[in-house]
């Protein structure tokens, strides 16, 4: 697998860390009910197909990225970065 | 036909005519009182057992391809009750137990072979902690010993004593501990629950659950529709899929493990070895080939193969323990879809459908849980209450952070384990 870091261009799985689904992104509020914590924390879509989950380019620009791809078939078909993507809501 | 010496004998003097099939190939009925969905290791024991255990046969295991085609016919066939937390310890206790009457149980050869586990540790950190979980195995009632070097090197002749990085300072040695034959536990308890009319239902994809008034009142499958009064869901590696036809999102992210087999070689390592600086195990099949594995890719998968660094990084991890296996040449590698939950202990539990029973999260530990799971969730399914020995493995311990079994103590999120 490569990853397309939106910085370095396209570079190895070995050069990232994956932290999980890109549900993290939609942290609730600090006063939100304990079942909204729950579900962030633990509950997932876990789809078999298209996701978009979070990378961490430790060993290259060091930038959170939202990565697209297949967990079906392991094909990247783009990546942004995190900050972008959760600024642009 | 019950299997035995004598049948193999007579059998070969009479040209081998007389072998039958080991299960019928039934059409699906239009009701049953359970549905389990998922033919694997966990579903047909369930079945066997809800048959045996509870005299219940009125029941048919659908299976959306062939019995026994997922993680329980591709994983590494290890077989233990080592663990140290309340929780797992008297659940796996209680499934080694079963697995050590299993063979006259099914009256079939499951080759389980307790050739004995050793973990080793490397450091007096390592020993601590060892020794920690030694304790609890040893008050469950399981075995335990803890071995230094010399011990070790009794056992294990062939391992690198000369490395620095990760010397070996000794071994918690769980002589129950072993292996099996995996394709044959799925038959096993297959013929088992099949000859107590049991009806295995293979080609058959579930696609619908059917739910009135908060209560299950049947599936819908590839090959019709079929009522029932109970389904349990057993299907680690689509449990997500297959939940969101009641609705349910489950803490469940699927994960894919590689294992590796060399070409067959004469005996050479006795018992299973695991490093204890992570990341590499090891046994010898019957056949002879070296069957080993190490930690997940650590990203979401259903792709049933993994990449090529985790495959470099295992072999790395053997070749500095056992320098002997660089000579072997690998045969194949695979990959099987993890069901990871948060804390890394599974689930066997009522949902909040009534009549529907749900058993995932097995991480990649569910091979040898197999009877243990089949048992207990067929306690659970016949009379509404957890069997004792599975009942701490409730869905709500996530939400509410009550009785979270973090083996590893790395913490109750998701990708920790």
């Amino acid at each position: 697998m490569q990853i397309p870091c939106p910085l370095c261009g396209p570079r190895d799985i070995r050069e990232f860390t994956y932290k999980g689904h890109a549900t993290y992104l939609d942290r609730p509020a600090e006063d939100a009910a304990p079942e909204a914590w729950h579900a962030y924390l633990h509950l997932r879509d876990n789809p078999a197909g298209a996701t978009r989950d979070l990378w961490y380019h430790g060993a290259g620009c060091t930038a959170w990225l939202v990565v697209e791809r297949d967990t079906a078939t392991h094909a990247v078909t783009g990546a942004r970065l995190a900050r972008e993507v959760k600024h642009a809501g | 036909m019950r299997y035995s010496g004598w049948q193999v004998l007579a059998q070969g003097l009479l040209g081998n005519g007389g072998w039958r099939p080991a299960w019928r190939d039934p059409a699906p009925k239009p009701a049953y009182d359970i549905i389990i969905i998922g033919g694997g290791g966990h579903g047909l024991a369930t079945a066997f057992y809800l048959a045996k255990e509870h005299g219940l046969t009125n029941i048919a295991v659908l299976e959306k391809g062939y019995l026994g085609g997922g993680n329980v016919g591709r994983n590494t066939t290890i077989v233990r009750a080592n663990y140290g937390l309340p929780g797992n310890s008297e659940f796996y206790s209680h499934s080694l137990k079963l697995w050590e009457g299993l063979e006259g149980e099914l009256n079939y050869n499951v080759m389980h072979s307790q050739r004995g586990l050793i973990n080793l540790f490397h450091s007096d950190g390592q020993r601590d902690a060892y020794t920690r979980r030694a304790n609890a195995i040893i008050n469950q009632g399981d075995d335990a010993q803890i071995l230094d070097r010399e011990g070790v090197r009794k056992l294990l002749p062939y391992l690198d004593y000369e490395q620095t990085r990760f010397p070996i300072f000794g071994g918690l040695y769980h002589p129950r501990g072993g292996t099996a034959r995996h394709d044959a536990v799925a038959w096993g308890f297959a013929r088992g629950a099949d000859q107590r009319g049991v009806d295995l239902i293979q080609n058959c994809e579930v696609t619908g659950i059917d739910i009135e008034n908060g209560r299950v009142t049947g599936v819908q499958t590839s090959r019709g529709a079929i009522r029932a009064k109970k389904v349990g869901i057993v299907v680690a590696g689509r449990s997500s899929q297959v939940a969101a036809m009641a609705g349910m999102r489950l803490p469940i992210e699927s994960h894919i493990l590689q294992a590796f087999v060399t070409e067959g070689l004469k005996p050479c390592i006795d018992h299973v070895v695991t490093y204890g600086m992570g990341h590499f195990y090891i046994s010898q099949s019957d056949k002879g080939g070296l069957v080993f594995g190490g930690d997940l890719d650590f990203y979401a998968s259903y792709a049933a193969r993994g990449n090529l660094p985790m495959a470099e990084h295992v072999i790395e991890a053997g070749m500095t323990l056992m320098p002997m296996i660089g000579k072997a040449r690998m045969l194949r590698s695979w990959g099987g879809i993890m069901d990871m939950s948060p804390d890394g202990s599974p689930v066997i539990d009522r949902t909040h459908i009534d009549g529907l029973y749900l058993n995932c999260g097995w991480c990649y530990g569910g091979f040898k849980a197999v009877p243990g799971s089949g048992h207990c969730f067929a306690h659970l399914i016949a009379t509404d209450r957890p069997h004792e020995a599975a009942a701490r493995y409730r869905l709500d311990r996530f939400a509410t952070g009550r009785g979270l079994m973090d083996e590893e103590g790395t913490g109750s999120q998701h990708n920790l384990h």
